[in-house]
């Protein structure tokens, strides 16, 4: 079967109650927060600056962009999301670059939703999370494409979810990205898909929450830390 | 960088014009040259400056981050793509779009480039043209091969080159225009990319056309090259025939020049040629030196118009006859001819308004603010209003949709950073607003207060002192509300935001103009807008603003309330905003807004700029890449012929002989045309004529001689041209570009011995 490349994976988690979200008041205060993850450098991509976007409806929303990815408080199709927007080529397999894009937005949804100056209200829906495939060569958005990468995302989906029922929809606008809506039948929180993904893909691995499994490639950015803690967690030198 | 970037080029193969491919084929090339330091930084950074990929804000590797200056570690380390600008730090593409024209299958490239090279957004700026930010360098040679399919090049949309040539958005559909400029503008376009003869600038040259001399859409007075649409009757003949005011040496920046008349009626016929000749007199005499008075208006001050006019028809007349003066103004008259999809048709009704469930009132406003009649019975013009020039990929996908169902895809970026749309049938426009109204695009008041236009400023540009989006985004946010209860006069004011004096958002221009400038205050870096009052936007920018006093940016919002509650109350019957800023006077507006001027205390938020939380520092200011470094002809001459040879190389590795020994050939031809264009710049590519020149101005004067090798490694050239079609075999290739290589440094030494700021 011919096989795709998945690279440039887009999660986006869905927040909680976001229509009933002031997009001005309650969102303001995201802007400290994302400078304050450049002072700290809080994650293994270099963290860069912060773009809003907020004065567009339905667009990119407010943005932390960094060198190997952005992660943004997104509002495309007016659904409010954290999302993380992989820009640096991995290697790996679909699976892992799957998980380290999943697992980078859990970990910065699971940030938002710990800071205390958001004051509780970003908080993932615990149902809905969507995939965006944002290249349009290796992966356009044809029934073809959806054939055969569907068992992929399913694969995916299981472990996600730790083998509770879910439903999962491709979008089929060509114009658009490659594009994958999950449902779960329960609400999960961050804490417990983290987990899920941690388990089921890296068993003997000890702290993943800031890493992704999928390895840079020679010509890419490498990620800083998570090559050294997968290969610890492995027994690699 | 994507991982599909090497796949476009096989992906697009045959969608692109030849001429394009080649281009980016040499950039591709360029960028691995400078990867592997066999280009200098400052070529390369002209180089991708004419592709139109700009340097963005911390590209010279540090941010101040709000409590240090980080120091940001890319992985490419300390390869540049140009002084002191990092390979890695992302940048800004600028996309040209002549006279702003784009048809639906464009707006969907766009969408699909924003979506995956940059943050999701395009931007529409003040010159008609597309800027995508965040871009990496390496991606920019896969963007500009989709641009190519889609017909659009970013071929010179920065750099020391001609920029993109606007015109009056509503040209061909205008009531009171004295004819279409659409055409011409089209051809200028085309005709001035690449052109050689503007290849050699001191800085960019910027061209516009209006229809009218009344309107302001063509802006024409505030730019370098302006061309306003003319009528006059032959006294002879009694015909009526069609020509162009010409002006030059307009511009803005820090000091702001009206353009001067330079003809007061050229014939479409001589509007190219005349064009040209303008060119080839900026590139001879221009300050090549002094960026800050390498602009065009600085050699006609310095010169005088009447001066300037004699080199100009002096140039003129000598030109070589080009069938392209004429050709590409046919042509254009063909390909862009505009037609409407739909019948003509009628407003709708009251009745019909008040049915449309809620938006009636906003329907209203737009219908107000938004639609113009066409001089075509039945037919308007919409304007899609983008808050601060700023569109999404999926709104941008939308409008395709709609400019298909409702026009034939006629729509057009404009000045004032929004779209409009052309031919839209009367009968179509309940319809056409609930479609944009669907898609967020619906928002009434364009070309009103609340339509405020800024540059980039400190959002992303290197220059910015100010945040001029932050500060546009806090007032349009006040005002869009507020503006339709206001007053009409105040309604129809406009608002313009610069994030520095360079004047990217026209600022001077505007009734309530502003400029980023920082003061200190006790012993801190403030952010504050230079306000400047009563400038014309009618009339082509007819005047300009009066800079009255700097206000912190926090304060700002006080100032429009107060000035424009005070034109409300004060001004006398009929009295334009401007009129009653020149009536009040400097000093009494001073007086005005001088208790702004202080920092309220205890107030740490005037330590910070709008919408960034960060204390407030000049620290992330960069050195600006508007102009670009002055590279000569020469320089990008020899660069080709490098570019060739390193190709030659792949193709003898490649086990190509006989295509690595043609290039080799090619490679030493193009460094000795860059030479002998220094003396003569109408040389043509052929070989006999470039070995000829080259053999009678460089060889026979030994001006090409080698100190110590004498004229040896011409000699490379003359063996190369005279067994040039012979068949090569792997040895022989290797020769040959070992020889083109020793003749290329030749030519780089000989020019060095000649100077390097010879013009031509």
């Amino acid at each position: 079967m011919h096989t795709i490349n998945l690279q440039h994976i887009n999660v986006k988690l869905v927040l909680k109650d976001s229509d009933s979200l002031d997009h001005g008041r309650d969102l303001d205060p995201v802007i400290p927060v994302f400078h304050s993850w450049i002072q700290q450098q809080a994650f293994d991509e270099l963290l860069l600056d912060v773009a809003d976007y907020r004065h567009v409806q339905g667009g990119p929303g407010i943005l932390l962009i960094g060198h190997e990815a952005d992660y943004s408080l997104d509002n495309t199709d007016n659904r409010l999301g954290v999302r993380y927007n992989r820009k640096a080529s991995l290697d790996g397999d679909n699976q892992e670059r799957l998980a380290q894009a999943a697992l980078a937005a859990l970990s910065a949804a699971q940030r938002l939703q710990q800071d205390t100056r958001l004051d509780g209200k970003l908080y993932f829906n615990g149902h809905d999370i969507e995939i965006f495939v944002n290249d349009r060569l290796l992966a356009p958005n044809t029934a073809a494409t959806r054939d055969v990468l569907s068992e992929g995302f399913q694969e995916f989906s299981d472990k996600l979810f730790g083998g509770i029922e879910y439903s999962l929809s491709f979008g089929s606008d060509p114009r658009r990205l490659l594009a994958v809506a999950l449902k779960a039948s329960r609400a999960f929180t961050v804490g417990e898909l983290l987990e899920n993904l941690r388990s089921s893909l890296v068993p003997a691995a000890g702290d993943l929450t800031k890493h992704g499994p999928g390895r840079a490639v020679p010509d890419a950015v490498p990620d800083r830390h998570w090559r050294e803690e997968l290969n610890a967690a492995q027994g690699a030198d | 960088m994507k991982a599909s970037n090497t796949l476009w080029k096989e992906k697009l193969a045959g969608q692109i014009s030849e001429n394009l491919s080649r281009e980016i084929d040499a950039f591709d090339t360029d960028i691995a040259l400078r990867k592997q330091d066999k280009l200098d930084e400052r070529l390369f950074a002209e180089t991708r400056l004419r592709r139109g990929a700009y340097g963005q804000r911390y590209d010279n590797g540090q941010r101040s981050d709000g409590q240090k200056v980080q120091r940001l570690n890319f992985p490419s380390g300390d390869l540049t793509k140009g002084p002191n600008t990092l390979w890695d730090a992302p940048g800004m593409q600028r996309i040209k779009i002549p006279a702003g024209g784009l048809n639906a299958a464009q707006l969907e490239t766009m969408a699909e480039l924003a979506e995956e090279y940059s943050d999701g957004i395009a931007h529409v700026t003040t010159r008609q043209d597309f800027q995508l930010h965040y871009v990496q360098i390496d991606d920019t040679p896969a963007l500009m091969r989709r641009l190519a399919a889609a017909s659009i090049t970013t071929r010179e949309a920065c750099g020391n080159s001609v920029r993109n040539v606007t015109a009056c958005p509503y040209a061909g559909v205008c009531q009171d225009e004295a004819f279409d400029v659409t055409p011409y503008s089209r051809a200028l376009a085309k005709f001035l990319l690449g052109h050689p003869d503007c290849q050699n600038f001191g800085r960019k040259f910027k061209p516009a056309f209006s229809g009218c001399a009344h309107h302001a859409c063509g802006l024409t007075s505030l730019h370098d090259l302006g061309l306003v649409a003319a009528k006059r009757v032959d006294a002879e003949t009694g015909r009526e025939e069609i020509g162009f005011e010409m002006y030059v040496g307009g511009g803005l920046g820090a000091v702001p020049y009206q353009a001067k008349l330079f003809d007061s009626f050229v014939s479409p016929e001589e509007l190219l040629p005349l064009a040209q000749a303008i060119a080839r007199v900026f590139a001879r005499h221009g300050e090549k030196k002094n960026r800050n008075r390498a602009r065009i208006k600085f050699l006609i001050q310095d010169l005088g118009i009447e001066k300037f006019r004699e080199l100009v028809l002096e140039e003129r007349k000598i030109l070589p006859f080009d069938p392209r003066w004429t050709e590409y103004i046919k042509q254009a008259q063909a390909e862009f001819a505009e037609t409407p999809l739909k019948p003509s048709g009628e407003l709708p009704s009251l009745v019909a308004i008040e049915g449309l469930n809620g938006n009636s009132d906003k329907f209203k406003k737009w219908l107000k603010f938004n639609t113009r009649p066409q001089r075509q019975p039945g037919y308007v013009t919409v304007t899609v209003a983008l808050p601060l020039g700023d569109i999404t990929a999926n709104q941008l996908r939308s409008l395709a949709d709609i400019v298909r169902r409702f026009t034939k895809e006629t729509i057009r970026t404009t000045v004032e950073q929004n779209f409009v749309i052309r031919w839209v049938s009367k009968s179509d426009v309940r319809e056409l607003f609930s479609a944009l109204q669907s898609v967020g695009l619906g928002d009434p008041g364009a070309g009103a207060l609340v339509d405020i236009t800024s540059c980039p400023g400190t959002d992303t540009c290197k220059l910015g002192i100010s945040s001029s989006r932050g500060l546009a985004a806090e007032l349009r946010k006040r005002v869009s509300e507020k503006s339709f209860q206001q007053d009409e006069a105040v309604q129809n004011l406009h608002i313009k935001i610069s994030g520095c004096f360079n004047s990217c958002g026209q600022h001077h221009t505007a009734d309530l103009g502003f400029y980023g400038v920082s003061r200190k205050i006790a012993g801190y870096a403030v952010p504050h807008f230079q306000v400047v009052l009563g400038g014309e936007w009618e009339h082509n920018a007819g005047s300009y603003g009066l800079p009255v006093v700097a206000i912190p940016s926090k304060s700002i919002p006080q100032v429009v309330t107060r000035l424009t509650d005070r034109y409300v109350a004060g001004r006398n019957p009929g009295e334009s905003f401007r009129n009653f800023i020149k009536r009040l006077g400097k000093v009494e507006l001073k007086k005005m807004l001088e208790d702004l001027t202080k920092l309220p205390t205890a107030d740490r938020s005037y330590f910070s700029d709008w919408g960034d939380p960060r204390e407030y520092t000049l620290g992330d200011m960069g050195v600006g890449e508007c102009a670009g470094e002055v590279v000569s002809s020469v320089e990008f001459g020899l660069a080709s012929a490098e570019r060739e040879l390193f190709e030659a190389q792949v193709a003898h590795e490649s086990g190509q002989p006989g295509q690595a020994g043609e290039k080799a050939y090619q490679a030493m031809l193009n460094a000795a045309k860059a030479l002998v264009e220094l003396e003569y710049s109408d040389v043509s590519s052929d070989p006999e004529q470039v070995v000829s020149e080259f053999r009678a101005r460089y060889f026979d004067t030994q001006k090409f001689f080698d100190p110590f090798a004498g004229g040896k490694f011409a000699n490379y050239l003359f063996d190369a041209h005279r067994k040039a079609g012979q068949a090569h075999t792997s040895e022989s290739s290797r020769y040959l570009m070992d020889e083109a290589q020793l003749f290329i440094d030749a030519a780089h030494s000989c020019y060095n011995r000649l100077g390097t700021l010879v013009t031509v």
